[in-house]
């Protein structure tokens, strides 16, 4: 049957023009439920379709009852940040049915179970009734399996309103249920249910479609933590110490289970990745301090509340000039302090964690390939200079689906950094430099030389660990000399560093007057905000930020632009306060935009943001 | 008196290194402190035990006795941590270097109060290193407040007293399962020399809970951290011999009178028995008798527990063996073969 003839069959004709593969479906459950197979699998189809996706779970804290919603965008542009505007609504969480269907947009198409009799709360969106409850008696036998197959019915409602291809469906849930028979069989029953309800039933009354298009070929699907986890096995990690903290764990899990296949060593058998999980995040650190001073590339994963505890370690490694690498994928609030939901929010005291003076090198993926490539880089970094290294993800990044290219292998030798493994090497050391003195500047980078325990059989080999307190020697000393001495060198390592830190990416647009600086996963809708933007006549330059360290671009961007704002996904404006600090005079151009509401950053905040302060 | 003689090469070990060369940085502690004893015994005990000293991997938090791992084995490497927190750095080297010998040298302070979490997880999981807690019962650097170990109704200097019971650490340390669980005394040299060679030679982590007197603030007549006290009421509950697996063992041996116990690199740990009847692989027992020593106030020192066979962390993870730090580069990489796969399944 050609579209054409469907759409005469079962739409009332002019309402409005259609929408076609440009809106987001908002579909509301009660968490624990199970929705999540069903909307993966919703989301897949319309990925097959060839029509750029992105799916966000905004999740309570909680494991079962409390309301939980999962937006899938569609974007014929690509635009894969969270929209404001819902166009499709599906409700299933009696709790928050008549909430939700209050804060649609006009125009929006509403999705329910019948009973709720949602169809009176507004006249200007298109209800669809649909007897959930009873379509499910009907369809599924088994009594304990209908609470989640009555999810897959919307599935099928869905499909049939909105055009998803049947096959694309079927594709999909084969991929979900990873081919088990029994698995399929059970939801395609409850899917083709839905959808053949809905056809005999439904008549098309709003404006959303979806079409076909060829925009997604090749690509795949991932969570954040899933490719920083891929980017961790490839870069060759060997130790992870790591403390279950929602939105960090499933990082830790991901690469636990693709080391397990992946990192036996291909001549003897054995694991070369060993994996502790620590009483906390204070041990979770100090045991990647043990294993990165013994010489393994080690990690650890967490979010705000355990980078806090784990600020006095951090603090040692720094001193110490250990190498770790710590993955904080950010989130709100301390103990119950909205910790299912997202924020940029340790960027300044991750930059100065410890006591005393410090400043670390901080990432900022801004996207699921340079969680990858970034993770890579961590472990690089940290051997380089021999010290903690931050890799600063989000919520929104790290457990959200995105769509990207397949990441490239990379081919890249490992960068092990300044260490003497073996007695030639240290030999060659002495009579180049007269002896090893572990915190020598002999390069004049500021980064010293270092030894490993139990490799080399020497008396010269061998030094005392400790925190600020050491000479060059790596004995211990409260002389006032030998102490500045060190802190200098630890600066001028922060100033190597900043030649080997990713460089932000920056787009340079002829006569632009405007500039937004931004980082990490606000890259998504300020993308989105400056096409409309520029489509509103207001052309602006971008500078991505994507470490700190800040490097010489950023100064030289914002002298380059009358007015610049900086995005934060913050209420104190964490990233604008340390670019203030780094300006000096050209800080009076700076202006702050501020989200801080606990959902991910939308185009609309940008541009209203924008456009409020370009009106000043 | 003059001599024409050269002058004697000092005797050599296995490993052929005399007992100087296990030695370390000259103490900083106070004149007369136990910990420098311990120091000494742990320099001796390394020695005799031919331990190849650039594999020790010396592990501390903070506190006089975290100080004290300077003051030995310079051939060895050394990492001073944070305070009460050596345990997961000790735990994270023996994971990727299962090849390093761990000895942790702690306090009070250090074990029992700040680092009482640590402690407690690093004996759930049997990460094999010696651990040694040198007690005094009295923080020494802060200058003399009341540790957790510290005996309910001791006094301090200033006439404090201490109305809490004290942590006994070898109690703790059976409940959760640690293998080699000793107690014993800065002053029982010969004592404390025999149960770290033991310690050494166990697999596992081995605990030794020394009281150790803090010559300046808890030697005083009231305390029961004391020099007097503890020479006044020691009681070993065994006297213990340590044979190497490389030395000839005698198979004759009363036992009614001695209990031998075999390790799992095959040396050997005679205990003569000066308590009737006391079987120290017995966990009942050892709990019993700790609980029977802290109600009566009295002093037990030896080999408490001993469970030489168990499980350490690094057989149970999978990890013992060729260390994880030597393998090379170029296999810590899956293939691109092994990503495109991933790849491929994501699409």
């Amino acid at each position: 049957m050609s579209s054409a003839v469907l759409e005469e069959k079962r739409s009332e004709p002019g309402i409005r023009p259609p929408v076609l593969n440009d809106f987001s479906i908002h579909v509301a459950t009660a968490n624990g439920s199970g929705s999540q197979s069903s909307n993966s699998i919703l989301m897949r189809a319309i990925f097959q379709m060839g029509i750029p996706v992105s799916g966000k779970n905004l999740f309570p804290s909680n494991i079962q009852g409390l309301p939980t919603w999962f937006t899938i965008r569609a974007s014929k542009e690509g635009f894969i940040a969270r929209r404001r505007d819902v166009g499709v609504l599906i409700c299933m969480n009696p709790e928050t049915a008549h909430e939700d269907v209050r804060t649609v947009a006009p125009g929006a198409a509403v999705i329910y179970e019948e009973s709720l009799k949602l169809d009176t709360l507004r006249d200007d969106v298109v209800f669809y009734p649909v007897p959930f409850q009873k379509l499910v008696l009907e369809l599924v036998t088994d009594g304990k399996l209908r609470r989640l197959a009555i999810n897959m019915i919307y599935v099928g409602v869905a499909a049939w309103l909105l055009d998803v291809d049947m096959a694309e469906i079927e594709k999909a849930v084969a991929k979900q249920f990873k081919s088990k028979a029994a698995a399929v069989d059970i939801n395609m029953k409850a899917i083709r249910g839905g959808h053949d309800w809905a056809a005999k039933n439904l008549t098309k009354r709003d404006p959303f479609r979806l079409e076909r298009m060829n925009a997604t070929a090749g690509k795949i699907i991932i969570e954040g933590n899933a490719a920083s986890a891929i980017g961790c096995m490839m870069a060759g990690v060997q130790f992870l110490a790591w403390y279950p903290i929602t939105p960090s764990s499933s990082l830790a899990e991901s690469l636990i289970d693709y080391a397990a296949k992946h990192r036996l060593d291909p001549e003897t058998g054995k694991p070369t990745f060993a994996v502790v999980q620590a009483e906390d995040e204070l041990a979770a650190l100090g045991m990647v301090l043990g294993a990165g001073w013994a010489g393994a590339r080690a990690m650890t994963t967490t979010s705000g509340p355990g980078i806090s505890l784990m600020s006095e370690f951090t603090g040692l490694g720094y001193y110490a000039e250990v190498p770790a690498v710590i993955v904080d994928v950010q989130r709100v609030g301390p103990s119950t302090g909205l910790p299912t939901r997202t924020m940029q929010g340790d960027i300044t005291s991750t930059y100065y964690l410890g006591h005393g003076d410090a400043k670390h090198i901080l990432l900022l993926p801004a996207s699921v390939e340079e969680c990858y490539t970034m993770s890579m880089d961590a472990f690089d970094l940290a051997e380089r200079f021999q010290t903690p290294v931050f890799l600063m993800s989000d919520l929104d990044l790290g457990m959200n689906n995105w769509m990207a290219d397949p990441f490239p292998f990379s081919d890249r030798p490992l960068d092990r950094g300044k260490v003497l493994k073996t007695k030639e090497e240290l030999e060659a050391h002495v009579a180049k430099f007269r002896e090893f003195a572990r915190y020598r500047d002999v390069d004049g980078d500021g980064i010293p030389y270092r030894t490993l325990p139990g490799f080399i059989d020497s008396l010269a080999a061998t030094y005392f660990t400790r925190g600020s307190g050491h000479n060059e020697r790596a004995q211990y000393t409260e002389r006032p000399d030998d102490y500045k001495n060190n802190m200098d060198r630890l600066a001028r390592k922060l100033e190597t560093a900043k030649k080997h830190v990713p460089r932000p990416v920056v787009a340079k647009v002829p006569g632009a007057k405007v500039g937004v600086i931004a980082y990490g996963s606000s890259d998504f809708a300020v993308e989105e905000a400056r096409v409309i933007l520029g489509r509103k006549g207001l052309q602006t330059g971008y500078l991505r930020l994507r470490a700190l360290p800040f490097t010489p671009e950023t100064a030289e961007f914002v002298k380059a632009h009358d007015r610049v704002y900086v995005i934060d996904q913050n209420r104190d404006g964490q990233m604008y306060d340390l670019l203030r600090l780094e300006l000096n005079a050209d800080a009076s151009k700076l202006s702050s935009i501020r989200h801080y509401d606990g959902f991910p950053l939308d185009a609309e905040t940008v541009i209203e943001g924008i456009e409020a302060g370009e009106k000043r | 008196m003059s001599s024409t003689a050269e002058p004697k090469a000092p005797p050599t070990n296995r490993v052929g290194l005399s007992v100087k060369e296990y030695g370390g940085s000259k103490s900083t502690l106070c004149v007369g402190c136990g910990h420098d004893v311990i120091t000494r015994q742990i320099t001796q005990a390394l020695y005799e035990m031919s331990v190849p000293p650039h594999k020790v991997a010396k592990m501390s938090g903070i506190g006089c006795s975290s100080k004290t791992t300077a003051y030995f084995a310079d051939r060895g490497h050394g990492f001073n941590a944070v305070h009460g927190r050596m345990p997961a750095v000790a735990t994270g080297a023996m994971m990727v270097n299962p090849g390093l010998l761990a000895i942790g040298v702690s306090g009070d302070g250090d074990t029992a109060s700040i680092g009482a979490g640590q402690f407690v997880h690093l004996l759930r999981r049997n990460v094999p290193m010696v651990y040694i807690v040198e007690n005094n019962g009295v923080y020494g650097l802060t200058k003399g407040q009341f540790s957790a170990t510290a005996d309910a109704g001791s006094k301090l200097k200033t006439g404090a007293v201490n109305d809490l019971p004290a942590i006994d650490l070898c109690a703790m340390a059976i409940e959760l399962g640690c293998g080699y669980v000793a107690r014993s005394f800065s002053g029982d040299m010969k004592q404390l020399l025999g149960l770290l060679k033991g310690a050494l030679a166990h697999r596992g982590t081995a605990l030794l809970d020394v009281v150790s007197p803090c010559v300046t603030f808890n030697n005083h007549d009231s305390s029961t951290k004391s020099y007097k006290w503890a020479k006044d009421h020691e009681i070993p509950i065994h006297e213990i011999g340590f044979i190497p697996y490389y030395e000839e063992i005698s198979v004759d041996y009363d036992p009614g009178t001695t209990q031998d116990v075999e390790l799992h690199d095959g040396s050997h740990i005679r205990l003569r028995k000066l308590r009737e009847d006391y079987d120290a692989t017995d966990k009942a027992k050892a709990l019993a008798l700790c609980q029977e020593a802290q109600a009566k106030t009295e002093f037990l020192t030896g080999l408490i527990y001993v469970e030489p066979l168990k499980k350490d962390f690094l057989e149970l993870s999978g990890v013992a063996g060729e260390p994880i730090v030597s393998v090379p580069d170029a296999r810590l990489r899956p293939s691109k073969k092994a990503l495109d796969e991933i790849m491929e399944a994501l699409k």
